[in-house]
């Protein structure tokens, strides 16, 4: 144990570092965010008060909506620096080494959670400027939750990049599973205005849950089932992700 | 040419290659019970788009403790393959190994712990500086944060890096960059350090410089196995040498060793081949008692014959009495481009050019 913390926490310096000098990629993470509360939020505002949108709000509906959004589509191209690193050899020369390979993916996913929980807090300190009224203790677990579905979906990315071994590739198969899972979730607009058909298939995307468990928890619905179904949902995937990316860690070859 | 020789000259002074050369049965049991690699049967075959590549065809192989051990062969050859499986980057998929004393196979973490790996692309991130690659390297082999500082930097002094160390790596040119890499190979000590083609693509200096390191790390007592394309390389630095060719090793032995089983001088003559008459000129070259062996090249005959000098002459004369027009001629001592030559029937040269 001690040594897979110490091995992560070295991966995570290294990878922070190499993160930090990227500035022109830090800049659009950042960027994105603020782009979707300007120029995306107020286009709902509108639409809020039509039957069927739910209760709470413009911002309370799309905010938490936008935090589950950026953990599937953030942590979902995280893969591309994986790619990089394998191209120029820096896996294996690390699969060499004794280093706990599941702190190569913890050190490496740690810090593209870090960014997406920068990301988050970013896209609340925007909302909370416009009108977002969230519970307290509510936002504290929605990042929780945000972190979990980064875990999961970075390292799905981390295992579909080291299997593909192509940046053009990772980007088309990212898109094709996150596109449905985006539009099927609720996220851009509410699934309770979609018709029945659509609202059923939504029932087998976790992130369907994730969205109504945050938009219950930013409105204090702590006891909502859809919470407890969401972290056991997310939870579960993620321990299954993690395992897959270690796994194809260990392998990694060019 | 003159660097080659510099080599060369170095080995043949040090005073335990003679006993090496020679070693009777009784020294060779002792020495098995050192070995640093051993392999049986070791094999690797890749698949790749339904079609399979068979790019390492049980090999056997003993790298002694303490010996730089040398991997000649042209591009495909397998070198590259055999070494990632011997450093558990890859699966072998037939045969057995022991690393540095334990089975690649069944103890694979501890043979990690016990090598260093150069690969032929390197592996420093290039987004960290020198230094910060080398702290990192010596950390994850689970020195201190003050050790593998100060491992780092009497490393960066020794291989002279003190002028980059503290730049990004992907400025690094050429030369710097294959320094750094040794470094990170060495970092942690280890008893064998695999170097995959160290020089290829640097400029004389620059191999001098790693040749130099590379001397010095074997007087230190470590096992070197490293690869080469280049023939003074693997003349100059090499205790033994394993020639490989497609898959396979042809043979293995000391540099010098291998030259002598090509007794004599090697004439080679540059003829038209399309001309009907070589074929005729080559049976009466061949029933010459001077000549030991003939071979046909793509543009020419090779000749191994005894006194090189004095049978030059005579060659000659007979050629022109049977009318076959001559384009170069020379005269050579046998090299381990010759070498390789008779043992695979093509020139390395050659071979890497058609890769
Ligand atoms: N991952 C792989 N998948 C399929 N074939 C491979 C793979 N790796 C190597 N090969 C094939 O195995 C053979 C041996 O390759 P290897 O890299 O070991 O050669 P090498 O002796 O190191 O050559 P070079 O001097 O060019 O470095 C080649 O034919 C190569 O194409
Ligand atoms: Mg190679």
């Amino acid at each position: 144990m001690p040594r897979l913390l110490r091995d992560s926490w070295l991966m995570f310096g290294s990878q922070f570092r190499v993160s930090m000098r990227n500035s022109v990629w830090l800049f659009i993470g950042l960027f994105q965010p603020i782009c979707y509360m300007l120029l995306f939020a107020p286009l709902l505002k509108n639409l809020a008060n039509s039957p069927g949108f739910p209760k709470g709000g413009a911002y309370n509906v799309f905010t938490p909506g936008l935090m589950i959004m950026m953990a599937i589509f953030g942590a979902g191209f995280a893969g591309f620096n994986i790619i990089a690193r394998l191209r120029d050899g820096v896996i294996e020369r690390l699969r060499v080494t004794p280093i706990n390979r599941l702190a190569m993916l913890l050190g490496i996913a740690g810090v593209d959670i870090l960014i997406l929980l920068v990301q988050t807090a970013l896209l609340v300190i925007v909302g909370l400027f416009l009108g977002f009224r969230p519970d307290a203790g509510g936002l504290a677990l929605l990042f929780v939750l945000v972190l979990i579905g980064g875990l999961m979906m970075a390292s799905c990315s981390y295992a579909v990049a080291l299997l593909v071994k192509d940046q053009g590739a990772l980007a088309a198969t990212v898109n094709l599973f996150v596109l449905p899972l985006l539009l099927l979730s609720g996220i851009m607009l509410p699934l309770s205005l979609a018709p029945d058909i659509l609202q059923n298939i939504a029932k087998a995307n976790p992130f369907a849950y994730a969205v109504n468990a945050a938009r219950a928890l930013v409105d204090g619905h702590l006891g909502d089932v859809a919470i407890v179904q969401s972290f056991i949902i997310f939870g579960v995937l993620a321990i299954l992700a993690v395992f897959w990316a270690t796994r194809s860690i260990r392998k990694a070859a060019m | 040419m003159t660097t080659a020789r510099g080599v060369n000259a170095t080995h043949r002074s040090r005073p335990d290659e003679h006993q090496r050369d020679n070693g009777d049965k009784r020294e060779k049991a002792i020495m098995a019970t050192t070995a640093m690699i051993e392999t049986h049967g070791l094999s690797k075959t890749f698949q790749a788009r339904g079609k399979s590549v068979e790019a390492v065809r049980g090999v056997d192989l003993e790298v002694r403790a303490g010996e730089i051990f040398g991997f000649l062969g042209p591009n495909g050859a397998g070198k590259t393959t055999t070494m990632r499986m011997l450093s558990t980057l890859i699966v072998p998929s037939g045969g057995q190994a022991k690393v540095a004393g334990y089975d690649l196979r069944r103890n694979p973490a501890a043979v990690r712990n016990h090598i260093g790996y150069v690969s032929q692309q390197g592996g420093a991130e290039p987004v960290e500086t020198g230094r910060e690659n080398l702290v990192l390297q010596g950390r994850v082999y689970g020195m201190s944060h003050r050790d593998a500082n100060q491992r780092a930097k009497d490393l960066i002094s020794r291989l002279d890096m003190d002028a980059f160390a503290d730049r990004l790596v992907r400025t690094y040119s050429g030369g710097q960059r294959r320094r750094l890499d040794v470094a990170l190979g060495i970092m942690h000590r280890p008893q064998l350090l695999f170097l995959d083609e160290p020089t290829t693509g640097l400029d004389p200096q620059s191999r001098v410089r790693i040749w130099d390191e590379v001397r010095r790390l074997h007087d230190d007592g470590m096992t070197i196995f490293l690869t080469t394309h280049y023939m003074d390389e693997a003349d100059g630095l090499c205790d033994r040498l394993a020639i490989m060719d497609n898959g396979s090793i042809v043979s293995v032995d000391t540099p010098t060793a291998l030259k002598q089983r090509i007794a004599g001088d090697i004439i080679s003559l540059g003829l038209d081949v399309q001309n009907g008459a070589v074929a005729r000129v080559s049976e009466t070259l061949q029933a010459q008692p001077y000549v030991r062996e003939l071979q046909q090249t793509k543009d020419g005959l090779l000749l191994y014959v005894e006194r090189g000098e004095e049978v030059l002459p005579e060659v000659l004369r007979l050629l022109d009495h049977q009318g076959v027009p001559i384009r170069t001629v020379t005269l050579a001592r046998p090299t381990l481009e010759d070498v390789f030559l008779r043992l695979t029937g093509r020139s390395l040269r050659e071979s890497v050019e058609n890769a």
